[in-house]
């Protein structure tokens, strides 16, 4: 059984880096060409230069980074993200409203393509090297070596420029007042995004099942299943499903960045209003406290789901639960 | 007794084709030509050393071998040939396999579902191998050694079996436990089955079996009578007198050399390479069975 205490360790390692990415990135921004406070006022600001100082005082500029971390850790722990250069609001709420219309696209996308996968990969793996399985097997492996955009770009073309089928990109119809948007103009909106996730998302799960499938499919419980008389679906059902659902489940719990990844592209190509366009907003306007806020926020999804992936990995196996003391 | 026969293999070969680099293909005989019957009520041992094909016998008797394996022979049960449709009504019910090992039960399910689905006939099954109930309930890494060979050999009698295959049921077990084990399949096959029971043990075999068959390499050198292991003479193979040599009590002789790997087959008589008695004559062609003093053998030479 996976006790209390490797919990806590999983739980406490993943604490320690993600205050480890926090100063990576805090690092990263404060290096990097970006002058908040040119951001802030505009480049072609007329500003003197003794409010400009003014300014960088009362923001703490001047004073060193590791000062500045602190502070701005201290300020994080207390739910203080600051405010979005970019969009005039606080990073909090931001990326409360971008990460709910993300979270949307992605849950989606992550259980079609789980589900899929998942379906897919058994039916190969049953019929390993036949014609189904030879196509599906190519079609992962395009699909992985293709880039998001790319397919993106390709789906967006087919079924909303050359079809008209689909609306070209967005939340909802353009010019339409926030009040007046139905849950049908929502659904509608999310159809592409959301089959382009799931194209980019199934290839490695859908692999992985296949390859699962035909290696339980060899293995001696199953001849001595098939001498017992089960019939292939019952083999299915009784032992295949039962040594694969789990670490399934697993993989896709551990795919949470790359999942993560190809949101903020495919959010990109559909301008869909979520945190993946709004990280390419903060990026190009220097926003220097929603880009901070948006890496914190992205790692801990993406831990979170490492996190679950670990205690899962830890329940799935029996054998792994050691000790005879779980009767 | 009656003398129906149960199970009679004539000819029986196996290969598996196996793909090597590019598209070259080759095919690997690991089963050459095996002869062996079992009738109701009668216990056959089947011993061999490892690698001899012991194992394959038995997944080919049940239809169960991998999807690259390529078999030929007659293979009849009652009398008729068992082919995959009666197979499928046959598995696990009148034909039940004892597996060799724990890596055939399925680690992430409880024994008591994998040894059948008759909750019922499980208790009984248990009871009868001295199971407690609740060990129904365990996982295989749950059990101990002992344990989980008393819940492999529990599968023989599950259902009302006609033919049994066991396939070293008794390795591990203490010297008493495994007599125990014996016992049983004595008791079953009294009662009317017909019991393969492929072992390593042809000591302990020879208390409770009614003929051994001989294997060397992928084939059947010889079928004697359990009492002709008492005499090397009354034994009919080299292989078989050297393996009586070979065991304790008897001089304790080991022959030279060992089995042939299945990729390098000799031509002929496959036990010609270490064979004292071997002429010319031994080199090529098969060389068929013949009935010698109420056994069986595969050997020019042998009277
Ligand atoms: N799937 C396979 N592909 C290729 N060769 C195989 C395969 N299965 C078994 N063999 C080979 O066939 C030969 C006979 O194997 P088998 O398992 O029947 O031996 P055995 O007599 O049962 O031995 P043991 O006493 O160790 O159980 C061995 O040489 C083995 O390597
Ligand atoms: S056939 Fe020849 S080589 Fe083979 S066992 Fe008999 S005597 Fe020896
Ligand atoms: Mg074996």
């Amino acid at each position: 059984m996976l006790t209390a205490k490797s919990t806590v360790g999983i739980v406490g390692r993943m604490l320690i880096l993600l205050v480890l990415i926090s100063i990576l990135a805090f690092m990263l921004v404060v290096n990097a060409p970006i002058d908040p406070l040119t951001s802030y006022i505009g480049a072609e600001s007329t500003l003197s230069q003794d409010a400009r100082d003014e300014i960088a005082e009362h923001w703490g500029l001047n004073k060193s980074a590791p000062e500045r971390y602190l502070n701005w850790a201290k300020n994080i722990l207390s739910g203080d993200f600051g405010m979005s250069i970019t969009y005039k609001r606080p990073v909090i709420s931001i990326i409360r409203e971008r990460f709910s219309a993300s979270i949307i696209l992605m849950a989606l996308a992550w259980m079609l393509s789980g589900i899929l996968g998942f379906a897919i990969g058994i039916i190969a793996g049953l019929r390993r090297g036949g014609v189904f399985d030879r196509l599906v097997k190519l079609f992962c492996l395009v699909l992985q070596s293709s880039p998001t955009f790319w397919i993106g770009l390709l789906i967006l073309s087919v079924f909303a420029v050359s079809l008209g089928w689909f609306p070209l990109g967005m939340a909802a119809p353009m010019g339409k007042l926030a009040a007046e948007v139905t849950l049908g103009d929502r659904i509608y909106h999310l159809i592409l995004p959301t089959v382009t996730l799931t194209i980019v998302s199934i290839g490695k799960i859908t692999l992985y099942t296949r390859q699962k499938v035909t290696e339980i499919m060899r293995s001696d419980f199953i001849l001595f299943a098939r001498a017992r008389g089960l019939s292939t679906r019952k083999l299915v059902w009784q032992h295949v499903m039962r040594n694969i659902s789990l670490p399934a489940v697993t993989l896709q719990f551990s795919s949470f960045s790359e999942l993560f990844g190809g949101m903020a592209l495919a959010e990109t190509v559909f301008s869909y209003p979520g945190i993946g366009t709004a990280t390419t907003a903060a990026a190009l306007g220097g926003d220097v406290p929603l880009l901070l806020g948006i890496s914190l926020i992205s790692a801990l999804f993406v831990f979170s789901g490492n996190l679950i992936a670990n205690i899962l990995y830890g329940v799935v196996d029996p054998r792994v639960k050691g000790g005879g003391n779980y009767v | 007794m009656e003398n129906k026969i149960v199970l009679s293999v004539n000819g029986l070969s196996v290969a598996f084709k196996m793909y090597g680099k590019g598209f070259a293909r080759k095919e690997l005989r690991v089963i050459s030509n095996l002869n062996i019957n079992v009738r109701k009520g009668e216990i056959i041992a089947v011993a061999g050393s490892s690698g001899s094909g012991k194992s394959l016998l038995a997944h080919a008797i049940l239809g169960i071998l991998p999807g690259n394996a390529v078999v030929s022979g007659e293979i009849n049960y009652c009398g008729t040939p068992l082919t995959e449709p009666r197979l499928r009504k046959l598995r696990g019910k009148e034909i039940a396999l004892v597996p060799q090992s724990v890596e055939y039960l399925d680690p992430l399910m409880k024994v008591g579902k994998q040894v059948s689905a008759d909750k019922a006939a499980v208790k009984a099954a248990f009871e009868r191998y001295k199971l407690a109930d609740s060990a129904a309930n365990l996982f295989p890494f749950q059990l101990s050694g002992g344990m989980m060979r008393r819940v492999l050999c529990a599968t023989a009698v599950v259902g009302n079996a006609k033919l049994i295959i066991a396939d070293e049921p008794t390795p591990g077990m203490s010297k008493d436990l495994a007599g125990r084990a014996m016992k049983h399949f004595r008791d079953l096959a009294d009662a009317g089955a017909a019991v393969i029971l492929i072992t390593h043990d042809i000591d302990l075999a020879l208390g409770y079996a009614d003929r051994i068959a001989v294997f060397y390499a992928g084939t059947t050198v010889e079928t004697a009578l359990a009492s002709d292991f008492t005499d090397d003479s009354l034994l009919r193979h080299p292989y078989t007198k050297a393996l009586w040599r070979a065991m304790p009590g008897n001089g304790f002789r080991p022959t030279a050399g060992t089995q042939p790997y299945a990729g390098s087959l000799p031509e002929g008589c496959l036990f010609a390479p270490r064979c004292d008695k071997k002429t010319q004559e031994c080199t090529y062609g098969i060389i068929e069975p013949r009935e010698v003093r109420n056994g069986e053998v595969c050997c020019r030479y042998a009277s």
